[in-house]
């Protein structure tokens, strides 16, 4: 395997150096005489571990239109990430160890990024009966993390049975947070806006109900919660007391909904249609105080592509989501950087390690240590940039398209590989493994 | 004005002159020969995705007496129902040749998404989108307000005039409507509902709530607007049941003898009568619901004629 030397790199703490990868690893960082290294100048760029989603969407198999596995990894890989977590509702769903395993070797197929499947809680998704949880953790995926995301699994007995159930390996169950009855045929967040555009709101207790007695199971069952995209102010409150109980609860904030707010649908524009919906100013604040002082612990992207004829049609009938990849890093930058509620140390917290531990991935977030996976972004935090429509992603609902912001993917490093340089994806040569 | 697609777009200005308007338009509609050559060869296209013949009919006489050409699509039976979505419904009959789109659907937002698509260059006239907003009912119920008590060749605003808006708030895009455009031409709003069919938060859109209807008749309103209350409300507990509703919610008989004999009442229609109005308080001579039906023609003539008479 290639080597390489990062010239003059910035560390999360503050300190500068150089950081020498070889065979796949960090083995020093200062450079020696290794005469046979690219050299890359990354003076003026920070290095962080690479990026780890623990939520994103990859629509293969049954949706490859919209994305595949080597598009979104690419698309991830542009990002900075080296690993995402592939989530269950794809066609079939990712409820049986032949699906789960049929991802995970299209990730290493691909191999931009590791692709480590997420499972179905439920059978089909449908919130009646367990999915193979077992057997999925002891598959070739070695699944750890189950959601039925999309879904909630609203079944409360349902819930504390699969929150007992992973017990015996260590799993965790991550909860879309929503109250089905509570958010029927639900468009927008639910409040002034929503009943001025006529548009059936999805109100907030809908999300902290369900987290405050998923919370409650948890600690009944001393098993593993995380909450995925928190959305709410109440949801915080909720998750803020849980953590101070001791009960084993983690939390994603998306970057939309640390950015973008429910002003953007007054046009029924349907790129901002997502799920959970985009809030309040007063919500999008409170996420970013929880991420900052650690009651959410990480950012997760929630990129979910869809296909333009799911786009360009009436708000009622368009799909939720956004993709989110290749700009979560700005927006996070923007979003809680550039306002100085966060730091490099705790940005790489939330980015990368935290994710990492939460996902079980022992190849991921170890930073920028000798002996460490060569998993790095450079990524350059002076630019500013406005977003243009371009994407390694297979679908185009890109919610941040003009808007200006700050920090640049410019190198990423995949177990010491390098995916992208200079901002481009780079074709992956397999023969020189 | 390309577009009328929301109250909210309207400025005073251009929804005082639409009222004006109308008022001349009424002239013609007494005459003999009710025709004006005005749109003579231009092609109007009521794009109906949800049922409602009278707001259907009443375009299609408007745009007549205009001289315009009307054609009229109606989901039922056609490729809609077969699943042809709504970008296709709309460029073909942009490929047809026509200069408005009159639409009606179900779904919020549908008529400003046709205005902002690349789909047509058409002038979209919303005739009611979901439980957003409905324009040209409420610039028809304006026009009925002010001719009733001002009189029809006053060209003032609304100023000092107090209406009670009561029923589903929540679902109801007449309420909206009427609620900002007179609100917007000076008059005092009240909504009454039971706090399911009112929005949760402070309404954006009152100055004045109420729970009971009987403390809001008390309240001194100059006009009272029922609306319409759908059967699915009962269904989904929104409400108890349809006697409970009308006792507590309904304009009946006995309420409407308690209030003074200048309060006028008005109904988008269609009517449940013995629901939220009792048939006597509909057809007394306090009522506007008749007057509202004949200038909803005047002013969806008005609004054509705007849109479509100055250009080219
Ligand atoms: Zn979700």
């Amino acid at each position: 395997m290639k080597s390489y030397i990062l010239k003059s790199a910035q560390l999360a703490d503050g300190t500068e150096t150089d950081i020498v990868i070889e065979d796949g690893v960090i083995t020093a960082l200062e450079a020696g005489a290794k005469l046979d290294a690219e050299v890359i100048d990354a003076n003026g760029l920070m290095a962080l571990g690479g990026f780890v989603d623990l939520h994103t969407h990859l629509r293969q198999p049954g949706s490859e239109a919209s994305e595949t596995i080597l598009s979104g990894s690419k698309a991830a890989a542009k990002g900075g990430f080296t690993a995402v977590n592939a989530m269950a509702n794809t066609s079939p769903v990712a409820d049986n160890a032949a699906v789960v395993e049929m991802v995970f070797n299209l990730g290493i197929q691909a191999g931009y990024v590791e692709v480590q499947p997420i499972g179905a809680v439920t059978l089909d998704l449908a919130g009646e009966k367990l999915a193979d949880l077992g057997l999925m953790n002891s598959s070739k995926a070695n699944v750890r993390v189950f959601s039925d995301d999309g879904k909630c699994v609203s079944d409360s007995l349902l819930m504390r049975r699969a929150l007992e159930y992973v017990k015996a390996f260590g799993g965790t169950i991550a909860q879309h947070a929503q109250d089905p009855s509570l958010t029927k045929d639900a468009q927008m967040n639910e409040g002034e806006l929503s009943f001025k555009l006529g548009l059936a709101g999805w109100p907030a207790s809908a999300e902290a109900s369900i987290v405050a007695r998923d919370v409650l199971l948890t600690e009944q069952t001393g098993s593993k919660l995380h909450v995925c995209h928190v959305s709410t102010k109440e949801t915080v409150d909720v998750i803020r007391w849980a953590k101070q109980r001791g009960i084993s609860v983690t939390a994603e904030v998306t970057p939309h909904h640390l950015i973008l707010t429910e002003d953007l649908v007054k046009e029924y524009n349907t790129v901002f249609k997502v799920n959970p919906p985009l809030r309040t100013k007063t919500d999008v604040m409170a996420v970013r105080e929880a991420l900052a002082d650690g009651t959410i612990d990480i950012v997760a992207t929630d990129h979910a592509p869809h296909p333009e004829e799911s786009k360009d049609c009436e708000w009622a009938a368009a799909a939720n989501g956004m993709i989110g990849l290749e700009n979560a890093a700005s927006v996070v930058i923007t979003a809680m950087i550039d306002t100085k509620m966060m730091d490099w140390a705790r940005f790489e917290e939330v980015m990368s390690s935290k994710p990492a531990l939460i996902a079980g991935m022992a190849g991921q977030g170890k930073g920028i240590a000798i002996g460490s996976p060569a998993n790095i972004v450079l990524l350059d935090p002076s630019i500013s940039y406005e977003v243009i429509d371009e994407s390694e992603s297979r679908s185009r609902n890109n919610p941040y398209l003009g808007m200006s912001l700050t920090g640049k993917i410019q190198h990423v490093f995949f177990k010491g590989r390098q995916t992208v340089s200079s901002g481009k994806v780079l074709e992956i040569d397999r023969d020189n493994d | 004005m390309k577009h009328l697609l929301s109250v909210e777009d309207l400025s005073i200005q251009q929804s005082l002159d639409l009222l004006d308007l109308a008022n001349e338009m009424r002239k013609t509609n007494v005459k003999e020969i009710k025709r004006l050559p005005a749109l003579s060869g231009k092609t109007v296209a009521n794009l109906f995705f949800e049922d409602s013949t009278r707001t259907r009919l009443s375009f299609e006489i408007a745009a007549k007496r205009l001289s315009a050409d009307v054609v009229s699509f109606a989901a039922k039976g056609s490729s809609v129902s077969k699943g042809e979505s709504l970008k296709d419904t709309v460029i073909t009959l942009e490929a047809m040749g026509v200069e408005a789109l009159i639409v009606r659907h179900s779904a919020s937002g549908v008529a400003k998404t046709i205005a902002d698509s690349a789909w047509s260059n058409a002038a979209v006239i919303n005739a009611g989108d979901g439980t957003h907003e409905h324009p040209t009912q409420a610039l028809l119920d304006a026009l009925t307000i002010r001719n009733a008590l001002k009189g029809s060749t006053d060209k003032s605003d609304l100023d000092g005039i107090r209406v009670l808006i009561v029923g589903d708030i929540l679902h109801s895009r007449v309420a909206r409507s009427n609620a900002l455009l007179l609100r917007k031409l000076g008059a005092t709003v009240g909504l009454c509902a039971p706090a399911t069919l009112l929005p949760q938060t402070s309404s954006p859109l009152a100055d004045e709530s109420y729970l009971n209807l009987d403390e809001a008749l008390s309240a001194k309103f100059d006009v009272v607007m029922m609306l319409r209350i759908q059967q699915e409300r009962m269904n989904s507990a929104f409400l108890t049941g349809q006697l409970e509703y009308s006792e507590l919610f309904g304009l009946t008989a006995s309420r409407f003898e308690l209030l003074p004999a200048k309060t006028l009442v008005m109904h988008p229609g269609p009517m449940n009568r013995g629901l939220e109005i009792a048939s006597r308080v509909a057809d007394s001579a306090q009522s506007l619901i008749k007057e509202q039906v004949t200038n909803g023609v005047a002013l969806r003539m008005a609004v054509l004629y705007r849109l479509l008479a100055q250009e080219g």
